[in-house]
């Protein structure tokens, strides 16, 4: 059970949290002028990267706040 | 007398306080203070199992955890399997037999309440040996919040075998508990060591008491404990080496029978031989030959044993190992030769004995370091692996886990943990108050892994039967991992997870493989440590208790009228309502025929309600749904499609605008925190510049769906101020009134195609309302009749017609598609090629040609003879009074270009031909909307 | 302004003795506010509210008898006595007044209940992961968390702790915690 630094509410366990995967994959400007393959990298394409990982949680259970943060997929630090 | 081989006097057990128990049949007495090991051994039974595999004789090897051995299952009070009886501390009535391997589960529930608990602190201790006392001690003098865990029913741990510095240990404990911010927690085993100092212990709080046990205190506890700072002292076991027959009902290790001694006043035989590979055997010895143990010779595997003394009488044989034992229930003669070069040399010694004390070294107990994430290192000098230190996790070691053997050198690690420890959580630790230790001279010990002999009968974990020749097959085969040579063998994988085994199965590996054994390492540590019932694991999360349970106000009035109830996600909804005699398919007719031909009324209330509020309002929602929302003119409805980016439909629902810059809008039954989550989750990463709120409003309104085509004249006489004529209140539009003296929105909404209204009630207000409509006799139904309803109009149901590959257009739905729109969630996506074709699976009708009531699920096949090629499924299946049929509804591949054809559902019992028609079945032209 | 005579709390007649007493707080007035912290809303509905809304993390503050908890960082749970939510309602939508901000009336949204004993915090730990270690959890401090597998609010009050619940998972949370008051109803 992780503890996950909420920028809000402070450490809370895991469970109280939702996961948003990578971080920083920003909806386009504008989807129609994307050609089926960058739309689809939009869609599907996920970095999956044995270490440090930026990515996106949502404090559900508690302030409903979306945050980023920095995880080592190897040991589950949270380092950033 | 509590047994022949108990001593006069001496040890930790109360001798005015016999206790009765039976094993095997046979009645026995023991003290209070036992372990039903001690108990038995006391009794002179070493023979207490068999093995799972061979069926070999065996008997007690350990005194603690570490047991492989001497499995039991208790019958009385309760039936439980597989523990080790160097666990079962002893209570009076206990009825326990041995076990070959397996274990039989209760066949009746368990009355005990099992629970568990979160826990915090500053400073965790693992175990309440010297090191772990002197670590809490000075993290407890610091102000710290301090927990200490320790399995065994008081702290002390190595001092309690030892019998030594009691008086210390009674003082540190009583300091201990007396502090406001300590809790010292007995008879509990640190199981798992999860990430950031989550570590989880089962605590046995009444086990001890047998039937005696109170019943409102939980059994057993699961502590869950967040810690800041955590002190592994977890010790070290005793291990032994493969030698042929070393698992003869008599072997022991020689720190259990040190402890029997000591600890449990338990004479563990009458004539002993030695065998040892390090110095702590020889206090051993000394202990037993001075109870009275005869002890017949010490053979020591180092050539020269230095600072080892034999106890007066009996013979030291440096390079001697052991050759042979006899006897199979129990050992009678143990039989020891010279050593040299790997292989005997010189005559045999054949001594008379029942008793063989073996010590092959000792492990540090690094389970939970490993578990943290840390690495074990073997360690030349120990002749073990020890934690290397560069665990990421804040944690210290001390005492024996770190290696450290001798009591001055645990107490002042512990000490030196402790202080550690507060200091990192931000506590000034005060100064130790440490017995007075020697400190003994120490000869390094040597590690020997297997002495020469028949390696089929050289046990090396002793609980899953695997012997030197099992390993051999395993290196014989190529395999050179430990990892594979576990799998391959089951070494280390029974539920002593190997605590005698694991390094000797690895030493054993490195040898035949002629490597280093700390480049081949260990196998990876995995909770839990020690077996954890399921009953503990389970607590309280049972029963209704497993999952909440969410209920409407008018959950009370449901159970009354004898509604059966329906799971939607966690809501409890009512399925139908049986009159006297009626079975489901009966009531729900009735149920039909009164929405269609009269009036009825379902509570709603589950439905997801979001206010969405702001100036940005309908931008927000023009983005989020597919259709139109910003055209909406206050006081109107609009039914609304939300998709994924993939455009897949996610939930659908109505939108009311309740003003200018509000809406209320609504989400199916499972999906309201969802859709609330996502809304947050566009506004604030993606759209942080809209200027919009959503609050969650679903249990501040309570909805009743008021339905049929006299609604119109119930809700005229219950709202005496409400315009109900079919142009006064026109489809698709809300007005806030009263109803029935109510404070009340009402929505001209209809998921049944029947003149309909949902009336918005206060949750508070929600029997009120309920109740003056049950007075007028209207009938009320379930979601059973709302989906027959429903699907009579063809309307999908999110996640039943559903699965999340599904478009709008599959739907049939393209009319809530914009074309206006620059974009909106899910737009780009209905023009990719894969999305685009036009033989996706469309939701259609089916008409079972021989009037079959399909099973929802069943396949859809083009043709009763093979190749039979799928074309989807049955999403939804129901009886329809109507009309007066089965029907379903179906995804099919291009289905709707199919109306008309007959293609085949897949039954238990074969095919069944059906007959695809539009998804809209009844009154498809809308009449009766209106009323 | 219909008859109140009628309504129903989701708890009603829930009370229950032992080292943990538990009973509910039916009725209580709750408003849901959002707006920008920092913004002049912010400080206009502080003065007509008496109290300033607590800018920090899971704390409350109280002003005679209506009581802010923070929720988020634009959000706030406005909690009055029963009948003051068309007051309270009033208040914050004029206080706010022409700036964005979100006032919505959720008073049957959640129940209360209040618990009370020198062994509450124990109960609680039953079903709660948060640390509610007096050093850690002050008097007026308030969380959005999980009990029993359900969400809440935990509020310590000055002599008691009230749980905020939705008012679906009111029964679930009640039978919840009479169970867990089983061991606290014998003296060990």
């Amino acid at each position: 059970m992780m503890l996950i630094p909420c920028p809000w509410c402070g450490p809370r366990d895991e469970s109280e949290f939702h996961y948003g995967g990578q971080a920083g994959v920003a909806y386009p400007d504008d989807p129609g002028a994307l050609t089926d393959a960058e739309w689809a990298r939009y869609l599907f394409f996920r970095d999956n990267p044995k270490g440090p990982f930026r990515e996106r949680w949502s404090h559900t259970a508690g302030c409903r706040r979306w945050f980023s943060l920095v995880r080592d997929t190897v040991t589950n630090e949270i380092v950033a | 007398m509590s047994g022949a081989f108990r001593t006069a006097r001496g040890g930790l057990v109360d001798r005015d306080r016999p206790l009765r128990f039976r094993f095997d049949g046979v009645e026995y007495e023991g003290l209070q203070g036992d372990t039903l090991a001690s108990a038995l051994l006391a009794n002179g039974v070493h023979h207490v199992a068999s093995s799972i595999r061979l069926g070999r004789p065996r008997g007690v090897f350990a005194a603690g955890v570490e047991e492989p051995n001497a499995l039991v299952q208790i019958e009385e009070p309760f039936p439980e399997p597989m523990l080790p009886a160097t666990t079962v501390e002893l209570y009076d009535g206990l009825v326990a037999r041995g076990l070959r391997g397996r274990g039989r589960l209760a066949d009746r529930p368990d009355p005990a309440r099992y629970d568990a608990t979160h826990a915090h602190c500053d400073v965790l201790v693992v175990g309440a040996g010297p090191a772990g006392l002197a670590a809490a001690a000075v993290a407890a003098s610091s102000g710290a919040r301090v927990i200490v865990v320790d399995d065994q029913p008081r702290p002390g741990g190595s001092l309690l075998g030892a019998a030594e510095h009691l008086d210390w240990v009674a003082s540190v404990a009583g300091g201990l508990r007396a502090a406001p911010e300590v809790r010292l927690l007995t008879r509990t085993t640190a199981f798992g060591y999860y990430d950031d100092n989550h570590v989880v212990a089962v605590e046995r709080r009444t086990n001890h008491l047998g039937a005696q046990a109170p019943a409102h205190r939980s059994r057993e506890r699961v502590w869950r404990i967040r810690a800041r700072h955590v002190v592994l002292a977890t010790g070290a076991h005793e291990r032994s080496l493969a030698f042929a027959d070393n698992d003869r009902p008599g072997v022991m290790l020689a720190g259990a029978a040190q402890t029997y001694l000591r600890r449990y006043g338990v004479r563990p035989g009458r004539r002993a031989v030695v065998l040892t590979t390090n110095d702590s055997a020889y206090a051993v010895a000394r202990d037993l030959h001075a109870a009275g143990v005869e002890i017949a010779a010490v053979a020591d595997l180092r050539d020269s044993p230095g600072a080892g003394r034999a106890p007066h009488g009996a013979e030291l044989l440096p390079g001697w190992a052991v050759a042979g034992v006899t006897g199979a229930d129990r050992i009678s003669a143990v039989t020891l030769r010279r050593l040299a070069g790997g292989a005997f040399t010189g005559p045999e010694l054949r001594l008379d004995a029942d008793l063989l004390l073996v010590s092959g070294g000792w492990n540090p107990v690094g389970a939970l370091y490993g578990q943290a994430g840390g690495r074990l290192a073997y360690d030349d000098g120990l002749g073990a692996f020890r934690p290397d230190g560069g665990c990421r996790q804040a944690l210290e070691v001390a005492g024996s886990v770190a290696g450290t053997y001798t009591l001055k050198g645990c107490l002042a690690e512990g000490a030196a943990a402790g202080a550690r420890a507060a200091e990192a959580t931000g506590f000034r630790p005060g100064e130790p108050d440490l017995p007075e230790t020697a400190d003994p001279e120490v000869t390094p010990g040597v590690a020997v892994w297997t002495l020469p002999g028949d390696p089929a009968t050289s046990l090396v974990d002793l609980q899953r039967d695997v012997t030197v020749a099992d390993i051999a097959r395993a290196t014989g085969t190529g395999m050179r991992s430990a990892e594979h040579v576990k799998r391959y063998t089951t070494a280390g994988t029974a539920h002593d997870q190997g605590r005698t085994s694991g390094t000797l199965t690895s030493g054993i590996v490195a040898e035949m493989l002629g490597v280093n054994v700390g480049d081949l390492g260990t196998t990876t540590f995995r909770p839990p440590y020690a077996p954890v019932s399921f009953a503990a694991l389970a607590g309280r999360d049972r029963g209704m208790r497993f999952d909440p349970v969410r209920v409407t106000a008018l959950h009370a009035w449901h159970v009354a009228a004898g509604a059966l109830f329906e799971n939607v996600g966690q809501w409890k909804r009512p399925w139908y309502y049986p009159r006297d005699g009626e079975d489901m398919a009966a009531a729900v007719l009735r149920e039909c025929r009164a929405a269609r031909e009269g009036v009825a009324m379902m509570d709603a209330s589950t439905l997801g309600k979001i206010d969405v509020r702001g100036a940005d309002a309908a931008v927000f929602l023009d983005r989020l749904y597919t259709n139109m929302i910003s055209t909406l003119k206050p006081g109107a409805i609009r039914y609304g499609v939300m998709c994924r980016p993939d455009g897949m439909v996610l939930d659908d629902g109505t939108v009311i605008r309740l003003a200018e810059d509000r809406f209320l809008v609504t989400t199916t039954t499972g999906n309201a925190a969802v859709i609330l989550d996502w809304m947050e989750e566009w506004l604030q990463t993606e759209w942080p510049q809209l200027r919009v709120y959503c609050t969650s409003v679903t249990e501040q309104w309570a909805t009743v769906a008021l339905v049929g085509p006299e609604s119109r004249e119930v809700l005229a006489s219950l709202a005496p101020g409400l315009d109900v004529s079919r142009d006064g209140f026109g489809f698709m539009t809300w007005r806030d009134t009263t109803v029935a003296g109510l404070d009340a929105r009402v929505c001209r909404i209809s998921f049944s195609g029947e003149l309909a209204y949902e009336i918005n009630v206060s949750w508070w207000d929600a029997l009120a309302l309920w109740e003056a409509l049950a007075e007028r006799g209207i009938t009320p139904y379930g979601t059973q009749t709302m989906h027959v309803l429903r699907a009579e109009k063809g309307y999908p149901i999110i996640g039943q017609d559903t699965d999340g590959t599904v478009t709008p257009h599959d739907l049939g739905l393209g009319w809530a598609v914009s074309r206006t729109k620059a974009d909106f969630i899910g737009k780009r996506s209905f023009t990719r090629t894969d999305t685009a074709r036009t033989d996706r699976k469309q939701l259609v009708g089916l008409l079972p040609d021989g009037g079959e009531l399909l099973p929802e699920g069943a396949h859809l096949v083009a043709a009763a003879e093979p190749p039979l090629t799928a074309l989807g499924h049955v999403t939804s299946s129901y009886h329809s009074a109507a009309l007066g049929r089965t029907f379903a509804l179906a995804l099919i591949e291009g289905g709707r270009d199919l109306v008309g054809r007959t293609v085949w559902a897949t039954l238990d019992d074969g095919l069944a031909p059906v007959t695809i028609t539009g998804a809209v079945l009844y009154d498809p032209e809308g009449a009766r909307r209106d009323g | 302004m219909a008859d109140r005579n009628f309504r129903h709390s989701p708890l009603e007649g829930f009370s229950s003795g032992g080292a943990v007493a538990m009973s509910e707080v039916p009725f209580l007035a709750q408003i849901n506010l959002r707006l920008d912290p920092a913004g002049p809303a912010a400080a206009a509905v502080g003065k007509d509210l008496g109290v300033a809304l607590p800018r920090r993390g899971g704390t409350s503050a109280t002003s005679g008898d209506v009581s802010v908890l923070w929720l988020g960082p634009d959000e706030w749970l406005v909690v009055g006595p029963p009948g003051a939510e068309t007051r309270l309602t009033a208040l914050l939508e004029s206080a706010a007044g022409a700036a964005h901000a979100s006032v919505v009336d959720v008073s049957a949204q959640r129940t209360a209940v209040a618990l009370r004993g020198p062994r509450v915090r124990e109960l609680l730990a039953l079903g709660c992961s948060l640390d509610l270690h007096p050093r850690v959890f002050g008097v007026g401090d308030c969380a959005q968390t999980m009990l029993a597998h359900a969400p809440v609010v935990v509020w310590r009050r000055e002599s008691e702790f009230w749980i905020l619940v939705r008012a679906s998972f009111a029964g679930h949370l009640a039978a919840w915690l009479e169970d867990a008051g089983i061991e606290f109803t014998v003296r060990d």
